[in-house]
């Protein structure tokens, strides 16, 4: 699963970026090469950082399949004697995963989806339209990047319920889904855009809709895809609010359902609930395993611009 | 505010191209501008008054009547007794979760950095864990810690030393949750500083060592200095989502045992939705939310001066 060294496509603005080189690519700053000791020194030290990466993951993916024996055992078992499921059945039985999934699944993807559009149609106006106030919006729209949602949870949860939203869609997907740090960021790039494309398509009587997605959106797809991400990330993984407006098992999401498998009747099933813990956890490994440059671009691009 | 004749604010050809009247233009805008700007409204800008607002009220969470008892939340908060251990925790844990992120996370990239094979598959290892669920790292840490069935009792028996009691103690519970709040979060202090370390130019640190300056001369005189910009950033966003950790506190310990995990973030949930003092909790979060404004607006004067060096 290394690191690939060589670019596929070259995307001027990752060339700042570590992932776009590793062993070989010579081009960074880096100390003279030295001989003999420090490079083993180096690499024990590589070794102990990738080791306390990956023993918890490793810790929990084994304890998933071991049966209670093996895992209420002293001295330590590391490795179970076979690789049984029973634990997965047995966290399928005994929480509605399948509902968590699938409402993880669609506020993710729902709540994603708008914010980026979100993100996109309000840099796009601030930069390309005509409106008096657009400093002022744009001033509004970045000034909400000091306003964590946490601090505003009890007004928020006051609203949503007394619209009698507890334990809806959209409940959880509408207080989180304005787009500030997405407009930022879409802003910035579209400044830099070439104007000559936009007049043509002016020209032709494209209207700002069609500019925006025809011309405007392909064009800026790697930072798109860049900010996407992290944003499905996140929202994969959002946690308090879902933990306030939602109370019926059918509805939560992954990380509150997960939760459920903790500490039935005082002692914790340790196997259940790391099978429950490898569910919610390896999707997203995986994710990131195969679009890591995009994701750490996105991770990245704040600092850069920041 | 005087409103501008068109073609005076139209620098931008394309606009200019297709000149419009000025309320179908605003009516354009509105409608590209307007959703997010209304959501922000509703959900961010309406809230953060609202708290404000609730903040000077005795009122629970839920209940139809509230009183209003102005600055009591506050008086009552900074003169209660468990405030000073609240505080406490806060301080320790964004303290150590802020400087020994940083200092590991530096560490891990000067040593990503350098020439070795394998580092594009360590790079991608240390970074993982920031993009798991807090809940999940929660969790399964919480096996590694077991007392009795967790491999870190092994490890630690296999010295010669017991395991503390992590769940139980209250001075243990507060650097285990250091421990996996670090263990989370150090590879994006790692990868920030690893794209900073990467644009500092090889041609000084060549110039340098050819003067005869060592490795860690060449560190120190070189490197660092260029890192200044981005330590200052990373001191700045780790300082923010350390004083927000809900998280874990929530998976592993729920703010105890006897309130050795409560932060002021933990508290302001427990307030305001298991105790369900809603007024109270406001007036915690309206102080929190200023310690925030305080530190974010410490950044932008510093960078101010930064930029224009």
């Amino acid at each position: 699963m290394s690191l690939d060294v060589r670019r596929k496509s070259p995307v001027p603005r990752e060339d700042m970026l570590p992932w776009t080189d590793g062993e070989g690519a010579g081009k960074r700053a880096q100390q003279p090469p030295r001989k003999g000791r420090p490079r083993i020194g180096g690499y024990l030290l590589m070794l102990l950082a990738v080791a306390a990466m990956v023993l918890p993951l490793v810790w929990m993916l084994l304890a998933s399949f071991k049966q209670r024996d093996e895992i209420y055992t002293v001295p330590i078992q590391w490795v179970p004697e076979s690789f049984a499921l029973s634990n997965y059945v047995g966290a399928l039985a005994a929480v509605p995963f399948g509902n968590f999934f699938i409402n993880s699944l669609i506020t993710t993807v729902v709540g994603a989806t708008l914010k980026i559009t979100l993100g996109l149609t309000t840099a796009y106006a601030v930069v390309f339209l005509e409106f008096p106030f657009k400093k002022f919006v744009f001033g509004l729209v970045v000034f909400a990047l000091l306003v964590p949602q946490q601090i505003v949870i009890i007004p928020n949860y006051t609203l949503i319920s007394d619209l009698g939203w507890i334990n809806t869609y959209q409940g959880l997907i509408l207080p989180g889904l304005a787009s500030a740090f997405g407009t930022f960021l879409f802003r910035q790039h579209f400044l830099t855009l070439p104007v000559s494309i936009l007049e043509a398509a002016a020209l032709d009587g494209a209207s700002h809709w069609t500019r925006l997605w025809r011309f405007v959106v392909p064009i800026s797809a790697p930072t798109i895809a860049a900010v996407a991400l992290v944003s499905i990330v996140s929202e994969w993984n959002e946690y308090l609010w879902p933990l306030l407006v939602v109370d019926k098992a059918e509805m939560m999401t992954l990380p509150v359902g997960l939760t459920l498998l903790q500490n039935n009747d005082g002692v914790t099933n340790w196997g259940v609930l790391m099978a429950g813990t490898v569910l919610i956890t390896v999707p997203v490994l995986i994710v990131f395993f195969l679009l890591q440059r995009r994701i750490v671009t996105g991770l990245t691009s704040g600092a850069v611009t920041g | 505010m005087p409103r501008p004749t068109p073609g005076e604010q139209d620098q931008n050809p394309v606009v200019q191209r297709k000149r419009r009247t000025p309320w179908k233009s605003w009516l354009l805008f509105l409608l590209f501008a307007g959703p997010n700007v209304a959501l922000l409204v509703i959900f961010t800008y309406k809230p953060l008054v609202q708290s404000l607002q609730y903040s000077l009220l005795q009122w629970n969470i839920g209940s139809a009547t509230a009183r209003f008892i102005g600055l009591d939340n506050y008086v009552n908060w900074f003169t209660d007794p468990a405030t000073a251990n609240v505080v406490r925790v806060t301080v320790i844990f964004t303290l150590v979760t802020v400087v020994g992120g940083m200092v590991l996370g530096l560490s891990l990239a000067l040593l990503l950095n350098r020439k070795l094979r394998g580092t594009g598959m360590a790079r991608t290892v240390v970074v993982a864990p920031y993009v798991l669920s807090g809940v999940a790292v929660g969790l399964l840490w919480l096996f590694v810690f077991d007392p009795n069935f967790g491999v870190l009792g092994a490890v630690l028996k296999s010295v010669g030393l017991g395991s503390p009691d992590w769940y139980n103690d209250p001075a243990w519970a507060l650097p285990m949750i250091i421990v996996v709040y670090l263990w989370k979060n150090v590879g994006y202090v790692a990868l920030i500083y690893l794209a900073a370390l990467q644009a500092v130019p090889k041609d000084l640190i060549e110039a340098a060592t050819l003067d005869g300056a060592g490795p860690f001369a060449n560190f120190r005189n070189v490197v660092l200095p260029l890192l200044g910009p981005t330590t200052f950033f990373l001191s700045v966003t780790t300082l923010l989502s350390s004083l927000q950790s809900f998280d874990i506190i929530q998976a592993m310990t729920k703010g105890g045992p006897l309130e050795g995990t409560t932060t002021m973030m933990y508290q302001i949930y427990q307030e305001g939705f298991a105790t369900g003092r809603a007024g109270y909790s406001s007036a915690i979060a309206t102080v929190l939310f200023f310690v925030l404004l305080v530190v974010t607006a410490v950044q932008m004067l510093f960078i101010q001066k930064k930029v224009h060096y």
